[in-house]
């Protein structure tokens, strides 16, 4: 049963947020280039330096940062909505009553599936933040297709992706458990489960930029 | 057999229950009745451990349920089952998933095993074929039928019934107190019911517990209810004009069972 919640909350997850966490991605890698393009004009910097600056910034910043920001709003939002609605529906009663250790087989599925699916999805971001660059140089005649390829090529810290991940564990780790908080404590009627849907979000939000201040003074 | 012994209960200052002592006995179904605010559902919930009394004991047996830990409540668990007022499924679970839902958390039968047990048992309910059914496409009755079924698949020794009758019709309410009350004589389970229906009071109350404002203001059954002399008791059963009538007309008639 463990086993199958798990799976069912990784699609819920993974699969369920490809779309958002892909249209975020393309976006604001373009816009990245974009403005480093804008940013770089009449400088004596070389132009495929844009390419490494999307890539790196993808890496280290955006994409898990934006990822789990935009996941808090989608994911963690339905977290807390999913258990507020089950806690008032006294779902988990029955499930107490049973003998079921509610919090082990509510909560911990999502956190796990969420540690698992969240990095995943913090790699698509990045492959599809450097694709939203490239697009937008290529199609808007910024900079040349060999330029930003060999761009994206240069300088390459593989520590750099082992900071992504760690951000993405984190800021994993943080939007589920405080949704999962904000649901199951929920008391009350509809107005208190919007209320805890809401602060759920913006909790998630503040401490995951938090987190990544605190990840970015140890890390580098 | 559940004892509970003087069981005090208090929100802030607010106490809700005021030394409640009384026995549910097994192979009954026992009810607790009384007005809305009355400690009927705090009661409920202090008997099945989702609330701990401020003082006082539950005994299951010769267990005293209050002073165990969770770990310890689990054995005694395994033998609950409960209804809850609004049925309290899973909602993306069909009804056969709902049902299976203790088979597969607490047992290792196989899969045959399993459908054959939640088939026969959905026959007891008379749901027999609503297996891929969601929740949301039966209705309110059946939903009570698919809470009973989840509550006794186990064959449990205490089953618990919050409301059953809430928000359903006559008939369906009577089909759904004979349906307890029959499972519980063949089953000789100790079956507690929290109730303000008064056809249920008067149908199946093999032991009624009248709790006034968090005291118990009288026990008896269904056949001492019209001849007794409490006043509570008889402006609680019998509240409308119309049933006071017939109460009286009964009497009248020299016949003091209803």
């Amino acid at each position: 049963m463990y086993w199958k919640e798990t799976m069912r909350q990784m699609n819920d997850i993974g699969v369920g947020s490809l779309v958002i966490v892909g249209l975020v991605s393309v976006f604001i890698g373009a816009v990245t280039a974009v403005q480093f393009s804008y940013q770089l004009g009449g400088s004596t910097i070389p132009k495929y330096y844009i390419g490494y600056i999307v890539r790196d910034i993808m890496i280290i910043e955006l994409a898990p940062t934006f990822t789990c920001l935009a996941l808090a709003g989608k994911v963690g939002s339905n977290m807390a909505a999913e258990l507020g609605g089950m806690r008032q529906k006294e779902q988990i009663d029955a499930l107490e009553v049973m003998g079921v250790d509610t919090p082990a087989y509510l909560i911990l599925p999502k956190i796990l599936a969420a540690l698992v699916v969240i990095p995943m999805l913090v790699i698509f971001s990045a492959f599809l933040g450097m694709a939203g660059g490239y697009l937008a140089c290529w199609g808007g005649g910024l900079l040349s297709s060999a330029d930003f390829m060999q761009g994206l090529r240069a300088f390459f810290d593989p520590y750099n992706v082992f900071m992504m991940e760690i951000k993405a564990f984190v800021f994993a780790f943080i939007l589920t458990s405080v949704s999962c908080y904000q649901g199951f404590y929920v008391t009350g009627g509809s107005i208190e489960l919007g209320k805890a849907s809401t602060s759920a979000v913006v909790i998630s939000n503040i401490m995951i930029l938090l987190a990544d201040y605190v990840i970015a003074l140890l890390l580098t | 057999m559940i004892r509970a012994e003087n069981i005090r209960k208090s929100f802030g200052d607010q106490e809700v229950l005021k030394g409640i002592t009384t026995v549910f006995e097994q192979g009954k179904t026992n009810l607790i009745i009384g007005r809305s605010g009355a400690g009927k559902t705090v009661m409920l919930k202090i008997l099945v451990g989702l609330l701990q009394p401020t003082s006082g004991a539950i005994w299951y047996g010769d267990t005293n349920f209050s002073d165990l830990n969770a770990k310890q409540r689990k054995a005694i668990r395994s033998e609950m089952g409960m209804l809850f007022q609004g049925s309290a499924l899973f909602d993306s679970m069909t009804v056969e998933e709902n049902v299976r839902f203790p088979l597969d958390m607490f047992t290792n039968m196989t899969k045959g095993e399993k459908l054959k047990q939640v088939n026969e048992t959905l026959d007891r309910v008379e749901l027999t074929g609503s297996n891929n059914k969601y929740p949301s496409e039966v209705s309110g009755g059946m939903q009570k039928r698919v809470g009973i079924a989840r509550a006794i698949i186990l064959n449990p020794k205490y089953l618990f019934c919050d409301e059953p009758n809430s928000g359903l019709d006559p008939t369906t309410s009577m089909l759904i107190d004979e349906l307890i009350q029959k499972i519980t004589v063949e089953n000789q389970m100790t079956t507690i019911i929290n109730t303000h229906d008064m056809n249920s009071v008067m149908e199946i109350g093999d032991k009624i517990n009248l709790l006034y404002f968090g005291e118990l203001a009288w026990q008896g059954n269904c056949k001492e209810v019209v001849n007794s002399d409490n006043e509570l008791l008889q402006d609680f059963i019998f509240a409308s004009p119309f049933l006071r009538r017939l109460r009286d007309a009964a009497l009248k008639n020299g016949k003091g069972n209803l």
